[in-house]
This record gives C-alpha cells, structure tokens and sequence, in this order.
C-alpha cells in the first residue's frame, strides 16, 4: 500500500466523516493529556486503575439492567420508561428480604421490613454483607428478581397489554404514568431517606505499578452474578427455541405470529427474563454501592438507555457492552472534568454515537 | 359521534364557551373550598390569586408543549431543562451587581428585566437547538432519551459546585449551586409597571384595595395583578401559536407530524423546520418558566426534577395534543384539579379536624391497622402525605388516559386544508336535514370552532 493511496484514503475519510476525524482528534488530545499526567506523574497508574474498576463495576450493573430493556425494547416495541422503577422496586423487595433475615429477633419487623424507614434500623449495625450474613443476601437476590417478575408481570398484564398494539409512543407514555406511580408509591412507604445498607464489606489492597487498588467483597459478589446471569442469557438464547422466537418477534410480530410462534407467550417470557435480571441488578447495585432511596433506579435509568442506544436497540450483547463503555466513561471522566459532570460525560458519548452510528455499535442484531 | 364533539356541542360558544365554563367552575369550587376553610376575603382573594397563577403556569407550559408535539411531532420530555436554563439565564443577566456583604453570594450583570428575559429565551432556544440538532434526525423515541438526559444534566449542573460561582466581564456571578440563587432584581410588577411610568397608578389602586383589605394589601393585589398578567401571556401564546399553526410554516409543521417522508418529498427541508419548530417551543417554555419563577424570590436546581416535565405532559394530554384550546383547557384542568386539589384537601382536612398528629412514617401508619383494625392513623398518614400520593394519582390518570382517551378532551379533531369553509352553508344543511353529521365527519368546521385542529385525515397518526 502506497503513501498516495494512504493519503488519499484519509482525504476521502475526511470529506465523508468529518465528525469521525473531529472524534479522533478529541480522542487523541485526551489520551494525550492523561499521558502527559502520567509522565508527569499528576496522575497515578493506580487512581486509574481503581477508576477503571470503578467504571466495570458500574457497567456490570448498568448492562445486567439493560438487557431487560433492551429485550423489551425490540419486541415490543417501545422505550419503558418505567424500567428503573422496576429496578428500585426490586432492590427494596429484595433489602427488605435481606434486613428480615439478618436481622430477626434483634429489630422491630416493621421496621426492617420498610429496610429501616426514618433511620430505625441500619444496615452497618446489622451488620449486613455478603461475608457476613451471605443467606440473607442470597436470599435477598432471590427475591428481588422474584419481586421484579411479578411485577413486570403484573404490569404488563393490567396496563401494557391493553395498548400494545398502539404506536411506540403511546406505551412510552403510559409507561411514565407507570413509572411515577411506582415511584411515589415506593416513597410513601418506604420513605424519601437515603439509607445506609451494609457494613464495610472486606477487601484486598491489590499492588498496582504504583499504588493499590482495593477490591471489596461485594465488587467480587457483582462481577460472579453479573457475568453468571449473562452468560446464561446468552445461553438461554443461543440454545433454546425461545431464542429463536424472539428473534423472530423482533423482527415482525404478525409473521412470527402466522408462523405459529405464541407472541404472547413469548412476551411473557421477555418479561419473566428482563424482569428478574432487572430486579437483581437492582439488588446488586445496592449491594454494591451500600446506600438505597427511592430515586436510584431512576437515576440509573438514564444511563441504561444511553448503554441500550449504545449497543444497539435489540441487542443483548450491545447492552452489556453499552453498560461497560457508560460505566467507564461515567467513572473515568472525572480523570479530565469535574466529577459533577460525570453523568453528563456518559450521555455525550451517546450522543456522540448517535451521530456517527446512530443504529448502535451491534447494529442489526435483535435479541442476542 | 364521540364524547369530544359532544362535549362542544352542548357548551354554547364553542370552546371558548367550554374554556370559560371550565374556568368558571374551577373558581366556584376554590371559593366553596374557602368559605369550607373558613377563609376571610383575604384568604380568599390569595387563593384565588393562586389557582390564576398555576392555571396561567400550566397553560402556556402546555401550549408551548403543543407547538412541539400536537403541531410538529416531536417528544419532547425535557421541557423543564429549557426552563431552568432560561431561569437561570435571566437571573445571570439580570441580578445586581455583585456587593461585597450582600444578602446574595453571587451577583448577576445587573442589566434590565426584558434584556434579562430575552437573554434567557434565547439561552433555552438556543439549548434546544443543540438538543435538536443530533436527535431530531432519528426516531421519536431518541429525541425524548435525549431530552430528559438534557434536562438532568442540566438541573445536576447547576447543582454542581463548579458554577457556584465565577468570574464574567470583571464582576463575581454565578449560579449559586445546590442552596439555591436568590433573585434580588428588582420585582417583575415594579419593573412593568415602572417602565410604563404607570407606578404611582399602581400604587393608588393598592392603596384603594384598603378598603377591601385593610391590613398590608400589597401583596394581594401584587398576587391578583401577577395572575392577571399571566393570563394575558396565555392568550398572547395562545394567539401566537394560533398564528404560526394556520401560516404556511405551521402547514409543514402539521404536515412533517402526519408523514415527513411526504413533507420531504414535496421539496420541504424537514429538518430544518423541525429545527424552528422546536426553538421556538424551547423559548417559549423558557418564558414560561422566568414568568414561573420571577416572583418567588429564589430558584433551587432541584425544583426542576422532571416531575415538572410529567406535569405539563398530564396537562397536555389531558386538553388533547394537537389543539392550542385543548392546551388551555388541560393546563387549567390539571392547574385545578390535579395539582392544587389534592393540596387543598388536605388543607380542608386539617382545618375541620385539628390538632391531629399524623404518623410520622408508613410502619406507624400500618402497624395499628394489622394489629386492631384501626384505619385512622394510616388515613391521616396518607393525608398528610398528599403530596406524594398526588403524583401516584397522576400517574394513573396518565395511564387511565392512554387507556381511554389518548386524544384527551379536545384532540384530534378534524382540519381543513383550505381557505375557504368547506362545510355547508347553514341553510342547505337544514334543506336536507341529518345530512349534517357526515359533513361534520368529513371535514367540515363548526362556525365559530376558531381552533381546529389535525388534518381532515386525522387518523392517519393513530396507527
């Protein structure tokens, strides 16, 4: 390959992709400036590498919780903006699960059934962790996706269903009637407090070029079920007929329909999966960062859709990669901004890939 | 026939008729309300005062909301970032300068009210137009992700301590971060009022309003004029929008929402009228926002959590999407029923039983309940909760509504292309008698029907 043909090939790339070439530049001053930080030691090798476990941990969670999305997203058709709520309500089912058992016969119930409303339980002083009391938090898990079922379920059932063959945006806005509804109805019981759920979990220092980055309990506890219930998804859809039929509903429901596919059982099944892996994420989420209020899954939920848009609507593996690269950007922004504008950080790269690949890094691929 | 055409068809006058119905009524039931609270004249007026504030509020939050999707097409969910960056904005341009030892930690520019309030219009259109510019070219559902995200951005920046404070054009301004931005400019109604030379005036009608209110009436007559001048706003949007939806620029607004492919084809830049389009609603919903907040002495970036941008949808979709009536119509509905009601229940509640002292959370609220059947502590825990049951109740109305009645109380009606009537004249109408459904159905417009909207083919987006 002549420097001609190099020459005129990167000519041609700048006249069709000018906001690629403008990317690659954006890319290159800011690695450029993290070296310069490193060479002149302002930054450390280890603060990056806790932020880079930092950002993987925050994916884990974020793709767990998109893949729900995102299956729900392609076969049925519409953005579910009450995704995060079912994540909050499966991380307080499941917290209330975990403080009942860590916690009987040494608290009020009621009080730990509402996961300590109003400060009267903690969740330090039950001493709560996966080392510490792991049947409570297995338990807890448990439920969580459990609870999360049933009430994507439930919902489907009573409120979707009716308008499902509607537009995509009549069941998005029903579906932020949803999730309103489930929001303040988890602050009029549970409370507006943010509160405290575990005790400082263990950890290892691990030696990093020139410091340590430390690796607690519950981050391990995240990255075995994060990993295990992806890959069993993966599974689960590469491997069963389920799989296939999914697919097939993605990609045009009155065939699958005439083909003899049973649409609705199929739904269900998005639902039953999507659910579970939403409610445990939740849990997981709260496990890991250790403080819960009622707000958290929403929050969480503008980050997922960035992931899901990411990876590509439909995509299962786009949402996990979707949920990494948001989880890093999220984390590792702050090596170049202020912290404040960590989230802001996630979405621009979304943005960013709206405009340069707005079909999503897995284009074309609807569920798995 | 369906319930929406009746509903207009009873009301003499149309919907103007049915907005001053609905209007008339809302005020009756706040005055029962208040006579039920034991209210004095003051009370009352204040109250009064209140509900003009919100329904004024609501409605033009809710019309701007039309220009964007009963008229364009566009969903957008992040209206109340558009508001605190025009808020924000206005108070930057507008405060004081800064004073060492001053009440404010942050100054502003200290330039006039109105280069203030067109200073945060044009901040929020132009906010819009970035949002605009990479998600209008793809799905709908984009557009709304990013929106919202624009609006939590937004309200976590002025959160966030980095633009507490700094430096512009050699004075200390800011945004004051999470305990808020006192807006220490001189007050809206003074600076109106003044700039007309017309403050003696005012001053004489609040010392006249003495003999109805003795003690301190200021504040009162500021209330009522406030109310009254934002009415004014919501006819002058209102007119407007009227205005922009029958020029041609509103016929491709209307014809990008039925079928922008169409809209293309016939040479139409889309993208750059649903460009317009929403820059327009985004200073608009800006202005909505400065008239929200300019009066309330400070700002705080948590007021603008996207509950506001669920409320102005209710609003929306409650008048019906697609007509600049309905939007009025909702804004006031929702202003009455769903978002001051609640509130005054609860005020009713306390006045006619006193000295009750509610349970401080749900387990106390509950326990009584399992235990002896005692309801009365978890009815007065979900009364003194109200505020947050209210936001429950909105979220199944929305559902009930999509369920139900998607085209709300006075959406998708039929729309003629053409300038001249098409309907009937009266006269043949009545020569043959029933006939005058069908033409109805087909297009035809109730004289003196002033807004109308959704093509004659309106079903078209239903699908």
């Amino acid at each position: 390959m002549g420097i001609a043909e190099t020459y005129s090939r990167g000519r041609a790339l700048a006249i069709e992709r000018p906001f690629a070439l403008v990317l690659g530049v954006i890319a290159a001053v800011l690695l450029g400036d993290l070296l310069l930080g490193l060479a002149t030691g302002q930054t450390q090798f280890a603060d990056i590498g806790t932020l880079v476990w930092d950002g993987l941990m925050r994916g884990l969670v974020i793709g767990l919780a998109g893949i729900g999305l995102s299956m729900t997203y392609s076969i049925l058709n519409f953005a579910n903006f009450a995704h995060g709520d079912y994540i909050t309500a499966g991380a307080f089912s499941g917290w209330a699960t975990t403080y009942l058992i860590a916690g009987l016969s040494r608290a009020d119930i009621g009080a730990l059934l509402l996961v300590g409303a109003g400060g009267s339980v903690y969740g330090g002083s039950l001493g709560i962790g996966m080392l510490s009391t792991p049947l409570a938090v297995v338990a807890g898990i448990v439920v969580a996706g459990g609870f999360a079922i049933a009430l994507s379920l439930g919902v489907d059932r009573f409120i979707f269903r009716p308008v499902r063959n509607e537009d995509g945006i009549t069941l998005l806005i029903t579906s932020i009637g949803v999730a309103f509804a489930l929001r303040y109805m988890m602050q009029f019981v549970f409370g507006s407090d943010v509160r405290g759920t575990t005790a400082q979990p263990p950890s290892v220092g691990l030696y990093f070029v020139d410091g340590t980055v430390f690796i607690d309990a519950h981050d391990i506890t995240l990255l075995v079920i994060a990993s295990g219930l992806m890959i069993g998804v993966h599974l689960l859809l590469q491997r069963t007929k389920l799989g296939k039929a999914m697919r097939a509903m993605a990609d045009n429901k009155d065939l699958a329909l005439i083909t003899g596919i049973p649409t609705e059982r199929v739904v269900r099944s998005t639902w039953i999966i999507g659910g579970g892996l939403t409610g445990i994420a939740g849990y997981m989420f709260v496990l890991w960062k250790g403080t819960l209020g009622f707000n958290d899954g929403w929050l969480l939920l503008l980050l997922i859709f960035a992931a899901v848009i990411l990876g590509g609507i439909g995509s299962i593996y786009g949402a996990i990669t979707g949920g990494l690269v948001i989880g890093l950007t999220a984390s590792m922004s702050v090596l170049w901004i202020p912290s404040a504008f960590a989230r802001a950080a996630a979405f621009v790269v979304m943005i960013v890939i709206l405009l340069v690949k707005p079909s999503g890094l897995f284009s074309g691929r609807s569920t798995a | 026939m369906s319930v929406k055409e009746d509903i207009t068809a009873r009301v003499p006058g149309g919907d103007t008729g049915l907005i001053v119905l609905v209007l008339a009524s809302a005020y009756l039931l706040y005055l029962l309300a208040g006579i039920g609270l034991g209210y004095d004249l003051r009370g009352q007026l204040n109250s009064i005062a209140t509900l003009t504030f919100y329904i004024g509020v609501f409605a033009m939050l809710s019309l701007a909301l039309n220009l964007h999707w009963g008229y364009t097409g566009l969903f957008n969910i992040g209206i109340v970032g558009f508001m605190a960056v025009g808020v924000y904005v206005m108070a930057l341009v507008s405060k004081p300068l800064y004073v060492a030892g001053g009440a404010a930690q942050v100054g502003g520019l200290g330039l006039p009210l109105w280069v203030g309030i067109l200073a945060g219009m044009l901040a929020a259109a132009i906010l819009g137009f970035v949002v605009a510019l990479p998600a209008l070219r793809l799905r709908a559902d984009y557009l709304a992700i990013v929106t919202i995200a624009m609006s939590e951005i937004v309200r976590f920046s002025f959160l966030s301590g980095d633009l507490q404070a700094f430096s512009l054009m050699g004075t200390r301004v800011g945004f004051g971060g999470g305990s808020g931005l006192i807006l220490d400019f001189t007050p809206p109604l003074e600076a109106l009022f003044q700039a007309f030379g017309l403050w003696g005036v005012y001053n004489g009608l609040v010392d006249a309003f003495r003999a109805i209110v003795p003690t301190n009436p200021k504040p009162v007559v500021d209330g009522l004029i406030y109310g009254l001048l934002l009415l004014g706003f919501v006819v002058a949007f209102y007119w407007l929008l009227k205005r922009t939806g029958e020029s041609p620029f509103g016929r491709v607004l209307k014809a990008i929402r039925e079928d922008e492919d169409v809209a293309n084809a016939l040479g139409k830049n889309t993208d750059g009228f649903k460009i317009k389009s929403f820059m327009l609603g985004c200073a608009l919903m800006g202005l909505a926002g400065i008239l929200w907040l300019m009066p309330q002495g400070a700002v705080t970036p948590n007021f603008f959590r996207p509950r506001v941008t669920f409320f102005v949808w209710i609003a929306l979709i409650i008048g019906g999407a697609g007509s600049n009536t309905g939007s009025v119509l909702g804004g006031a509905v929702f202003a009455a029923v769903l978002y001051q009601g609640p509130r005054y229940f609860q005020n009713l509640v306390s006045t006619v039983f006193p000295n009750l002292d509610s349970p401080s959370g749900f387990g106390q609220a509950i326990s009584p309940l399992i235990s002896s059947f005692d309801p009365v502590p978890f009815l007065l825990y979900t009364i003194d909760s109200i505020r947050q049951l209210q936001l429950v109740v909105m979220g199944l109305v929305l559902i009930w509504l999509m369920h139900n009645r998607p085209e709300g109380l006075l959406g998708h009606r039929k729309e003629t292309a053409s300038v001249i009537p098409l309907s009937r004249p009266k006269s043949m109408v009545a020569a043959d008698g029933g006939a005058d459904e069908s033409v109805r159905t087909d297009g035809g417009v109730d004289e003196g029907d002033s807004t109308v909207d959704r093509e004659s083919n309106g079903g078209v987006d239903d699908e």
